[in-house]
C-alpha cells in the first residue's frame, strides 16, 4: 500500500503535538487538560484504525512505509513500516491510551498537566518503537519510553514509588546499554562484510554472521528484551513497578510496554540472529515455562492485588515467549494474539483494581471481601475479565493460550505438558483472589457503603468486555491480518537456519 | 429441521443474554418465564428433529453444520460447528427436557430468594453450555461446552456467595475440574498431532472416526486415557470425585440439574461419543471399567454413613456415575447412555424431592431431624418412593432396565469381568439399602423435628409438584424404551443409537459371554455355551440375582429404620472407629488438603522467600548498591521538580524530532 500521506509519522508525532498543546494550556483548568487529552487520544485511535481496515492481508512486505534518508553518511534513515506482526500492537497501543486517559480522570489530582504530558509522550515513544525499521530510530524510541514511564511511577506512584522507579529504570537501562553495544557491533560487522554501512533493519536481516558473533549479539539483545518482557529470572522489577505505578501507568506498562520485549524478540533478536535464536530456543522455552509455573505459584502467595496481577503477567508473558520460541504457526500466532489478549485482560484487571483502590485506598486483598453484595455491576465485569485471564473458552484468552499450548506441545512434548499445567494454577490463583475480594460476608465496615461503578467506569469496562468476547468468539479478522506475515517470518527463519552457517572468524 | 440444530443451544443463549442485560428492567415473573420458554424451545427443536430422524433410514441420521471459522492458524482450523445424530439427540432431549422441568420447579423453589433473577440467568447459561457440549461437532466444541458448564457450575454452587462454604465449594469444583481438563487438553493435543503426522489435521468427530485406523495401539490407549482423566473430573470419579459432595452447597434445583441429571454425565457422553477410539483401546477400557466399579462401590459405602439428605444423594450420584463408566468401559455404550437417561429422570427427581422436603422442613437437611413426613407431603412422598424404587432397580421401574443391562454387559462383554459384575451387583444391593435408609428415615417413624418446624410442614406448591409428577412418570416409563430382548422387548433405545454407538445386535456380543470367565461355575459356563436359550437363562438368572440383592437391601433398611430403630445406634456403638472413618468420608479431603493445598502453599512460600527475595533480589540489590556507591547516590532524586522534568522531556523530544525532520535537509 503506497500511502501518499505519512500515516505512521502522523500517528507517532500527533501525541507529541498533543503534549505541546497541553503544555500551553492553563494549569488551573484540569478539566480542559483532561478533555483535550481525551479528544486527542481518541483522534489518534481513530487515525490508527485505517491501519487495521486498509491493511493488505496478502503480503508479508512492510506496509505504510516511509523512508527518508537521515544521516546518509552513517547509514541512518528514518524508516517506518508495519506488517502483520506489529500492526495489531500499534492499534492496541492507541486503544489502551484512550482507556488510560479515561481511567486517570479522577485518580490524578496532582500535577494533572504534567501527568497527561507524560502520557502523550509515552504514546509517541510506544508507537514509534513499533513502527521503526531503523535500528537507531528504534533505539531512540525505546529509550524515550523509559522517561515518561519513570516519571509516571516516580511522581504519581504509591509510597515506595522512588524505589520502584529507580529499580525500573536501572533494570531496563542495563539491558538497553548492552543492546546499544550489540547494535554497534552488528553495524560495523555488516559494514565490513558488505561494504555498506547501514542501520536499516531490513538490510541487516540479510547479514550472515559467524556463529560465535551471533551468540554474543543475540545474548545482548535477548537480555535487553527479556528484562522488558520480563522473563524469569529478570522479573523482580515488575511487581514493584506495577504496585507503585498509578492505575493507568500499570495498564500501559502491562498492556503495551511489556510487549516491547516480546515484540523485540520477534522483530529484532530472532530474525537478525536466527541460528543463535534457534540454538537458544530450548533455554528460552525452559525459562518461559518456569516463568509460567513460577509466576502462578507466586500469585498464590500474594496479599496485594497489584502484586498478584504483576506476577500473573510474568506467567502470561511466559506463554507468549513459549509460543514465539516454538517456531511454528500455532505458537507464533497464538503468541501474538496473547500479547493483544494480555493487553486487554490484564489491562482490565489493573483497571478493576484501580477502581476499588480509588474507593478504598488499599490494595490489600484482606481489606476487601463481600464486594459482590454492594457492587453488582462491578462484579459482573470483574468476573468476565477474570475468566478471560484464566482462558475460558469464549473469551479471548482461550484462543491465544490454546494455540500457544498447541504450538509448544508440537515443538516439545515435555515443555508442552508443563505449560498446560498452568491452566490449573491460573484458575487457582485467579478464582481464589476473586473469592477473597468479591465473595463472602462484608467484614469491613468501610466496604458496606462502596458505590457501584459510575458511567465513566462502565464505558471503560464495556469496551474491555467487548474485546474480550469479540476476540474470543470471532478471531478470524485478527488472524487473517497476521497469517501471511507470520508464515513468511517462519519461512525466513527456517530458510536461514537450514542454510550453511558461515564459518568466518569465530 | 435438522439444518437448524444450532437453534438447540441458541435459545437458552438468547435467554441468558436477554435476561442478563435487561433482567433488572423487567419483572421477576418475566425473567423466569423467558428462561423456561428458552429451554422449552430447545426441547421442542430436539423433539422435532427426533421425529424427522424417525422418517429417515438409520444411516442418514447425521447432520452437521459449520457456522463460521472460529480459530484458524496454520494447520489448525476450528469451525464453530454443530452435529446432531442419534447420540447427541438423545442427550439434547434429555438435557433440555429435564432442564425445562427443573426450571419450572425453580420458579417455586427460588421464589423468595433475593437472587431470583440471577439464578435464572445462570441456569440458562448452564443449559446453553450443556447443549453446546452435546451438539458440538468437534473435540474443541465439546471442550467449549465442557468448560462452560464448569463455569456455570462454579457460579451456581457459589450462588449464595455470602457463605464462605458455598464460594469455597464453587472454587473447589472449578479447580478439581480443571485438573481433569488438563488431561483432556493433553489428549486433544496428542490426538491432533498424531493424526497430523499422518497428514490428517482435524478435531472433527466424523473425520477423526474416518482416520482412527491411523493410530497405533499404545498411542490410542494413552490418548483415550487422557480423555478419561477429563471425565474423572467432570463426572466425579476416583480420584477426582471430591468436589461433587461439596457442590451440594448450591441451591437444590442446581444439584438436581447440574450435579445429578446432566453435567456430571458429560464424561460418560464423551466416552460414548469417542466410542470408536475407546473400542480400539482395551487397556483404557479396563481402566475405565475398573475405576467405574470401584467408584460405584466406594461411594456407596460412604452413602451408608451420611445424615445430610443431599450428601447421601451426592454420593449416590457418584456411585451411579460409576455404573455408567462400567457400561462404557465394557463397551456397552448404549447401556451407559440408557442409564444416563434413566438416572437423569430418577436422580433429578430425587433431588427435586429433597428440595421439596427441605421446603417443607424450613431448610433442614439432617434426616435425623425428620421422620413421619409420609402423610404431610404426600406428592413428595409418592414421587420420592417411585424414584427410590427406580434407583434400587426394582422390576417395572426404569432403573431396573438400565442397571440390569449394565450388569449383564459387565458380565458378558469381552471387556467385562466377573469381578466387575460381582462388585457392581453388590453395589446394587447397597444402593437399595442406603436409598431406603433415607426414604424410611424421612417419611416413616415419628417426626423428630423441633416443634416450630413441625408446624410449618406443608406440601410444596403446584409449580414444584407437577415437575415431580412428570419426572416420576418418566422414572417409570423411561425404562420401557430399552426392554431387553430376553424379556421379549426390542431394546428400541439400543437400536436408535446403533448407528453411532455400534451394537444393536444385542446377542452377538453375548456370544463371548463365557470366554475368559473361568471363575464362573462350570454349570453356568456350559449353559452359556449351550447357545441362545442357555444364554438367555443365564441373563435371567443374573437379573433375578440382582433383584434379590436389591430386595435384601431394602429389607435390611426396613428392619433397621422402621421395624427396629435402635439397631443403627447399636451398630455404630459396636464399631465406633469404622463409623467415624466412613462418616468422615475416609478422610480423603483432609489428605488432599494436606498434600496438595498445603504442599503448594509451602512450596510457594519457600520460592518467594528464597528465590525471589533471597537470590534474585539479593543479586539485584547488590548490583544496585554497587552502582549507587559508584555513582554517588541516585537518592538525591526527588519529586519536587516535575515541571522541569516534563519540560526537559518535551524539549528533548522536540530536539529529536527536529533532528529527524531537519537533518536530512542539510
Amino acid at each position: 500500500m503506497n500511502m501518499t500521506y505519512p500515516l505512521l509519522s502522523v500517528l507517532i508525532f500527533l501525541p507529541l503535538a498533543g503534549a505541546i498543546a497541553v503544555m500551553l494550556l492553563p494549569r488551573n483548568n484540569p478539566s480542559l487538560i483532561k478533555g483535550l487529552t481525551l479528544v486527542w487520544t481518541i483522534v489518534e485511535f481513530a487515525l490508527s484504525l485505517p491501519l487495521f481496515f486498509s491493511f493488505d492481508e496478502t503480503t508479508a512486505a512492510m506496509q505504510f512505509t516511509e523512508s527518508v534518508s537521515w544521516f546518509p553518511e552513517l547509514g541512518i534513515s528514518y524508516n517506518l513500516g508495519i506488517d502483520g506482526l506489529s500492526m495489531l500492537l500499534v492499534v492496541l497501543s492507541t486503544f489502551l491510551t484512550v482507556i488510560c486517559v479515561l481511567a486517570s480522570w479522577e485518580a490524578i489530582k496532582d500535577k494533572v498537566k504534567e501527568y497527561f504530558i507524560s502520557f502523550l509522550v509515552l504514546e509517541t515513544a510506544l508507537v514509534g518503537a513499533l513502527c521503526a525499521l531503523d535500528m537507531v530510530l528504534f533505539y531512540i524510541f525505546w529509550e524515550l519510553m523509559l522517561v515518561p514511564m519513570y516519571l509516571l511511577i516516580g511522581v504519581w506512584g504509591g509510597p515506595r514509588r522512588i524505589y520502584a522507579a529507580i529499580k525500573f529504570f536501572l533494570y531496563t537501562m542495563a539491558g538497553s546499554v548492552l543492546m546499544l553495544l550489540a547494535i554497534m557491533a552488528l553495524y560495523f560487522h555488516y559494514g565490513a562484510q558488505t561494504g555498506s554501512y547501514t542501520f536499516s533493519l531490513l538490510e541487516l536481516y540479510k547479514a550472515n554472521l559467524p556463529m560465535g558473533m551471533q551468540y554474543w549479539l543475540f545474548a545482548a539483545f535477548a537480555l535487553s528484551f527479556a528484562i522488558k518482557v520480563p522473563m524469569f529470572p529478570f522479573h523482580t522489577w515488575l511487581p514493584d513497578a506495577h504496585t507503585e505505578a498509578p492505575t493507568a501507568g500499570s495498564v500501559i506498562l502491562a498492556g503495551v510496554m511489556l510487549k516491547m520485549g516480546t515484540y523485540g524478540f520477534m522483530r529484532f533478536a530472532v530474525p537478525l540472529f536466527p541460528q543463535a535464536a534457534l540454538a537458544a530456543a530450548p533455554l528460552i522455552s525452559t525459562l518461559a515455562v518456569i516463568g509460567i509455573v513460577y509466576g502462578a505459584v507466586m500469585c498464590i502467595m500474594q496479599s496485594d492485588l497489584k502484586r498478584l496481577i504483576a506476577y500473573s503477567s510474568v506467567s502470561h508473558l511466559g506463554y507468549v515467549m513459549l509460543g514465539l520460541f516454538a517456531f511454528n504457526m500455532q505458537g507464533l500466532e497464538g503468541g501474538i494474539y496473547q500479547m493483544l489478549n494480555h493487553g486487554v485482560s490484564t489491562g482490565g484487571l489493573f483497571l478493576a483494581v484501580g477502581m476499588i483502590y480509588e474507593r478504598r485506598h488499599t490494595r490489600m486483598i484482606s481489606e476487601f471481601g463481600g464486594l459482590a453484595s454492594v457492587m453488582p455491576k462491578f462484579t459482573v465485569f470483574f468476573l468476565i475479565i477474570t475468566l478471560s485471564s484464566i482462558a475460558l473458552p469464549g473469551t479471548n484468552g482461550f484462543v491465544g493460550e490454546f494455540l500457544i499450548l498447541m504450538g509448544a506441545f508440537r515443538n516439545n512434548v515435555t515443555i508442552g505438558v508443563i505449560a498446560t499445567s498452568g491452566v490449573v494454577l491460573g484458575a487457582v490463583y485467579m478464582l481464589w483472589m476473586f473469592q477473597r475480594v468479591m465473595y463472602g460476608e462484608i467484614k469491613k465496615e468501610e466496604n458496606r457503603k462502596l458505590k457501584d461503578i459510575n458511567a465513566r467506569e462502565t464505558v471503560i469496562f464495556v469496551l474491555i468486555a467487548f474485546f474480550i468476547f469479540f476476540m474470543g468468539l470471532y478471531s478470524q479478522p485478527f488472524f487473517k491480518k497476521m497469517d501471511v506475515s507470520a508464515a513468511n517470518y517462519l519461512q525466513f527463519i527456517h530458510a536461514r537456519t537450514e542454510a550453511p552457517v558461515s564459518v568466518k572468524v569465530q | 429441521m435438522a439444518d437448524y440444530i444450532w437453534l438447540i443451544p441458541l435459545f437458552p443463549a438468547v435467554g441468558f443474554i436477554f435476561n442478563g442485560l435487561f433482567g433488572t428492567k423487567i419483572s421477576k415473573g418475566a425473567v423466569s418465564w423467558i428462561a423456561c420458554l428458552a429451554v422449552f424451545l430447545s426441547f421442542l427443536t430436539s423433539v422435532a428433529i427426533f421425529f424427522e430422524f424417525l422418517q429417515l433410514p438409520a444411516d442418514a441420521r447425521v447432520f452437521e453444520i459449520n457456522v463460521y471459522s472460529w480459530i484458524a492458524s496454520g494447520e489448525v482450523s476450528i469451525p464453530l460447528g454443530f452435529r446432531v445424530d442419534a447420540l447427541s439427540l438423545v442427550m439434547a432431549m434429555t438435557v433440555s427436557g429435564v432442564a425445562f422441568l427443573i426450571h419450572v420447579y425453580s420458579i417455586g423453589y427460588m421464589e423468595h430468594d433475593p437472587g431470583f433473577k440471577r439464578f435464572f440467568v445462570e441456569l440458562n447459561l448452564f443449559v446453553f453450555m450443556m447443549l453446546t457440549l452435546v451438539t458440538g461437532n468437534s473435540l474443541i466444541m465439546m471442550f467449549v461446552g465442557w468448560e462452560g458448564v464448569g463455569l456455570s457450575s462454579y457460579l451456581l454452587i457459589g450462588f449464595w456467595y455470602q457463605k464462605d462454604s458455598a464460594s469455597d465449594a464453587g472454587k473447589k469444583a472449578f479447580i478439581v475440574n480443571r485438573i481433569g481438563d488438563f488431561g483432556f487438553l493433553l489428549g486433544i493435543f496428542l490426538l491432533f498431532f498424531t493424526l497430523g503426522s499422518h497428514g490428517v489435521w482435524t478435531l472433527n468427530f466424523g473425520e477423526i472416526h474416518k482416520s482412527a485406523h491411523l493410530l497405533n495401539g499404545n498411542m490410542i490407549n494413552l490418548i483415550t486415557f487422557l480423555f478419561f482423566v477429563g471425565a474423572m473430573g467432570k463426572s466425579a470419579q476416583i480420584p477426582l470425585y471430591v468436589w461433587l459432595p461439596d457442590a451440594m452447597e448450591g441451591p437444590t434445583p442446581v444439584s438436581s440439574l447440574i450435579h445429578a441429571a446432566t453435567m456430571v454425565t458429560a464424561g460418560v457422553y464423551m466416552i460414548a461419543r469417542l466410542n470408536f477410539l475407546y473400542s480400539m483401546a482395551p487397556t483404557t477400557m479396563m481402566v475405565v471399567a475398573t475405576i467405574g466399579v470401584l467408584t460405584a462401590f466406594f461411594a456407596a459405602t460412604i452413602g451408608f454413613a451420611q445424615y445430610d439428605i443431599k450428601k447421601v444423594l451426592a454420593y449416590s450420584t457418584i456411585s451411579q456415575l460409576g455404573y455408567m463408566f462400567v457400561a462404557v468401559g465394557v463397551g456397552a455404550y448404549s447401556a451407559g447412555i440408557f442409564h444416563l437417561m434413566t438416572h437423569a429422570f430418577f436422580k433429578g427427581l430425587l433431588f427435586l424431592g429433597a428440595g421439596s422436603i427441605m421446603h417443607a422442613m424450613s431448610g433442614e437437611l439432617d434426616m435425623r431431624l425428620m421422620g413421619g413426613l409420609r402423610k404431610k407431603i404426600p406428592v413428595t412422598y409418592w414421587t420420592f418412593f417411585i424414584a427410590c424404587l427406580a434407583i434400587a432397580g426394582i422390576p417395572g421401574f426404569s432403573g431396573f432396565f438400565s442397571k440390569d443391562e449394565i450388569l449383564w454387559k459387565a458380565f458378558s462383554s469381552p471387556h467385562g469381568h466377573i469381578m466387575i459384575w460381582m462388585l457392581a451387583a453388590l453395589t446394587a444391593g447397597m444402593t437399595a439399602f442406603y436409598m431406603f435408609r433415607l426414604f424410611f428415615g424421612v417419611f416413616y417413624g415419628d417426626c423428630r423435628a423441633p416443634e416450630d418446624v413441625k408446624h410449618h410442614i406443608h406440601e410444596s406448591p403446584k409449580v414444584m409438584t407437577v415437575p415431580l409428577m412428570i419426572l416420576a412418570f418418566l422414572a417409570i416409563a423411561g425404562g420401557y424404551l430399552g426392554i431387553p430382548h430376553v424379556l421379549g422387548g426390542a431394546n428400541l433405545f439400543d437400536q436408535f443409537l446403533a448407528p453411532v454407538l455400534g451394537g444393536g445386535h444385542g446377542h452377538a456380543a453375548a456370544a463371548h459371554a463365557s470366554a475368559g470367565f473361568s471363575m464362573v461355575s462350570s454349570a453356568w459356563a456350559s449353559t452359556a455355551e449351550a447357545g441362545h436359550g442357555g444364554e438367555a437363562a443365564l441373563e435371567m438368572t443374573l437379573m433375578a440375582a440382582s433383584v434379590v440383592t436389591a430386595l435384601i437391601g431394602i429389607s435390611i433398611a426396613w428392619l433397621m429404620y422402621v421395624k427396629n430403630t435402635g439397631m443403627p445406634g447399636k451398630f455404630v456403638a459396636a464399631f465406633p472407629g469404622l463409623f467415624k472413618v466412613v462418616n468422615n468420608k475416609y478422610y480423603v479431603d483432609e489428605f488432599y488438603d494436606f498434600v496438595f493445598v498445603r504442599g503448594i502453599m509451602k512450596a510457594g512460600g519457600v520460592l518467594l522467600k528464597v528465590v525471589d527475595i533471597g537470590i534474585i533480589e539479593g543479586i539485584i540489590n547488590g548490583v544496585g548498591a554497587l552502582l549507587q556507591w559508584i555513582g554517588g547516590g541516585l537518592r538525591k532524586f526527588e519529586t519536587g521538580f516535575v515541571q522541569q522534568y516534563a519540560f526537559g522531556m518535551i524539549l528533548g523530544a522536540i530536539i529529536v524530532v527536529g533532528y529527524i525532520v531537519f537533518a536530512p535537509l542539510f
